[in-house]
């Protein structure tokens, strides 16, 4: 199967896959460096370790295609195509920032490339794909809506009055379930009373499939065919991919001392990592000059951070009501 | 009073009649709820929508008044005008975290990339045994959160255009329709109007006190008004409306002529609609010239069933008069109106179950 996958990915896709990978993992150890200097008052939720699942969903994607996700979202904006200069003013606190410095790290928005922001209330955002993915369908563009959330908000009602809605009305939405196995530091153990999450979805008659592995080329496959359904017509398909968040919940550290979990338990995700893994797909000289394009955007995203001015105080009063 | 255009028309038919306009003038208008059409039709403000309108526009959610809210507010982002609606307020606490967390924050915390054009009907309602889970009124509840906006019209010209109001509004509106006003009758323009947010009306003039009513308070206020004119006094009743954004600028006109202050709400009074029309009315130096300010409304407790308590958990024409009296004399001894001639016929007439 595997060699299937790849002979269906041509150099191209594996530049375009890296460079996505990349980009997330190198904006996201700059903030982690950044932090400590206080320049980001926002409570940030790495995605480092987790990439692979939104660059390999994201890349099936068009860009008037929608994703909408959660509070650990850094990865998702940026595999959406999200605006790198105003993602991190919008860190720093910026009024040039995606939401004028009144979202912080967890609400990046960027509605030009259809990123429906995220919501740090788990699974607030999941009934809100469902609205959205009901516009879509009476639209009937083929457009649909990939909603990402956590294996924590498997646990809330809400989850499942949207699956039994989403799938009474046949409604275009990719539901993707980074399992990362930890609800904050809640090990799965202490919440599930069932481990297979896909059989209870499956009960809604919902089509289901799962990448245990960690494996980005598959991930992007059973994605794609996933969307392929969705645009067809067959009703909401639900992933789930097993991952593993490599920092602490919140902030930018590791935090193996902390004693809920132990490194010898990350190792065989780091030494599976994705990012490593494509990069070696690649010629050496276009994978330094993806690099530096990189660090370039990254250097030039930081000076439009620290350009940008902080809001007025007038600004507090703005948008609190629609026109 | 009629003018040209206007007939009669009830409070449920003025409601129908605005999701009606509007769905035929604006194809983004999409209403759904539970029950929503079935034979009761939520009291018959949805008669018929579907079958004009079609499955996709108006149709029956399952209960999950969770989901369908965020339901609500995503097809809001989309580009659409969803009016969601209940058959009773106390059900909006489930859909709590939907309007607070999300169709409130949206547009702010999105630095105005989205909006959330969302109506959320939502009846409350007195008598005939609601008790403790079908009577509340929650309306202050949404009136603290900024970012959404509350309506609660107390007669059907109101409902019709503050409803078409609360679909063009480009926020979260949260529409309280009180049950037994459903049974009541206004003249009401054919055509289309608006009752724009942040509107009170003066219902009644009077020179002696300032009587503002919530929602199904208004005719029990008036009833008051009527009553008391019997002994010389003259009370000016004015409906808020609009409970957020709130006029105060016509409350305090009032208050300033008359010299007193009375709210009636149909609700709690700690933290309420009343606590926060005082306190509005003290900060702006009515206190320090001398205007007194009283409140009512609901017992302090959990409404309960028996009609013997439950009459003495709600403010009536009759105690709502008997407190102005002795606001407006507070030298002679205490009044009480006939307590028959209190009642209201409109309340009167309603038998349950429903």
């Amino acid at each position: 199967m595997e060699k299937t996958r790849q002979s269906t990915l041509s150099s191209d896709d594996y530049r375009r896959l890296y460079e996505s990978l990349q980009r997330i993992r190198c904006v996201e150890e700059r903030i982690a460096e950044i932090y400590p200097s206080d320049k980001i008052k926002s409570p940030i939720h790495l995605s480092i370790g987790q990439e692979a699942i939104s660059v390999g969903i994201c890349d099936n994607l068009n860009r008037d295609d929608v994703v909408v996700g959660t509070y650990r979202g850094h990865a998702l904006y940026l595999a959406k195509g999200g605006n790198l200069n105003q993602f991190m003013a919008e860190l720093f606190g910026k009024t040039d920032g995606c939401a004028r410095g009144k979202g912080g790290s967890m609400h990046m928005i960027d509605m030009s490339h259809n990123i429906l922001g995220s919501s740090a209330v788990v699974s607030t955002h999941i009934p809100v794909a469902m609205g959205y993915a009901w516009r879509l369908k009476q639209q009937a563009k083929g457009q649909v809506i990939a909603c990402f959330f956590g294996d924590g908000a498997t646990e809330e009602g809400v989850f499942y009055e949207t699956l039994n809605f989403a799938s009474l009305h046949k409604l275009p939405i990719l539901f993707v379930c980074e399992n990362n196995g930890l609800a904050i530091h809640a090990s799965i153990e202490k919440r599930w009373s069932q481990r297979n999450l896909l059989s209870k979805v499956a009960g809604f008659g919902i089509e289901t499939a799962a990448v245990t592995g960690m494996d980005i080329l598959e991930i992007h496959h059973k994605a794609g065919a996933a969307i392929e359904k969705l645009r067809s017509g067959s009703g909401p398909q639900f992933l789930e991919c097993h991952t593993y968040r490599w920092r602490q919940h919140v902030g930018p550290n590791e935090d193996f001392d902390a004693g809920y979990r132990t490194r010898d338990e990350m190792a065989p995700w780091v030494a599976n990592d994705q990012v490593a893994r494509i990069a070696k797909k690649l010629d050496e000289g276009v994978r330094a000059q993806i690099d530096s394009q990189i660090t370039g955007e990254i250097e030039c995203a930081e000076r439009f951070a620290e350009d940008s001015p902080f809001p007025k105080t007038q600004e507090l009063w703005e948008y609190v009501y629609a026109d | 009073m009629p003018t040209n255009g206007h007939r009669l028309l009830g409070y449920a038919g003025a409601l129908l009649e605005a999701v009606d306009q509007e769905m035929a003038r604006d194809e983004n208008v999409i209403t759904f709820g539970i029950d929503l059409d079935d034979h009761i039709a939520i009291h018959g403000t949805t008669q018929g929508l579907q079958e004009k309108y079609g499955k996709d526009r108006a149709f029956s959610t399952p209960l999950s008044e969770d989901a369908m809210t965020g339901f609500a507010v995503g097809a809001a982002m989309a580009g659409m005008r969803p009016v969601h609606v209940h058959i009773r307020q106390d059900f909006l606490l489930l859909c709590m975290n939907q309007l607070i967390n999300m169709a409130a924050k949206t547009h702010y915390m999105y630095g105005g990339q989205l909006k959330v054009p969302l109506v959320e009907r939502a009846s409350i309602g007195k008598s005939w045994g609601q008790g403790a889970q079908h009577s509340q009124a929650l309306y202050s509840l949404f009136a603290h959160i900024p970012g959404l906006k509350v309506v609660a019209p107390s007669n059907a010209y109101d409902a019709k255009g503050c409803l078409i109001a609360a679909i063009r509004d480009n926020n979260p509106v949260i529409f309280v329709e009180h049950r037994l006003l459903y049974y009541t009758e206004a003249y009401v323009p054919t055509g289309s109007f608006e009752v724009e947010p942040g509107t009170a009306r003066v219902c009644a003039e009077g020179n002696d006190l300032t009587l503002v009513g919530i929602s199904n308070m208004v005719p029990e206020c008036l009833r008051a008004r009527e009553l008391l004119a019997e002994q010389g006094i003259h009370v000016e009743v004015i409906d808020p409306i609009w409970l957020k954004p709130l006029d105060m600028a016509t409350i305090l006109m009032s208050a300033q002529k008359t010299g007193q202050l009375l709210v009636v709400d149909n609700a709690w009074t700690a933290c309420g609609m009343s606590a926060e029309i005082l306190a509005c009315a003290a900060e702006s130096g009515l206190t320090s010239s001398g205007i007194g300010m009283a409140r009512m409304g609901f017992a302090p407790t959990t409404c309960p069933t028996s009609p013997s308590i439950e009459d003495a958990f709600y403010p009536n024409p009759g105690s709502i008069a008997a407190k102005i009296y002795s606001m407006v004399h507070p030298d002679k001894p205490p009044w009480q109106p006939d307590p028959d001639r209190a009642k209201l016929t409109y309340q009167s007439s309603f038998k349950g179950p429903f």
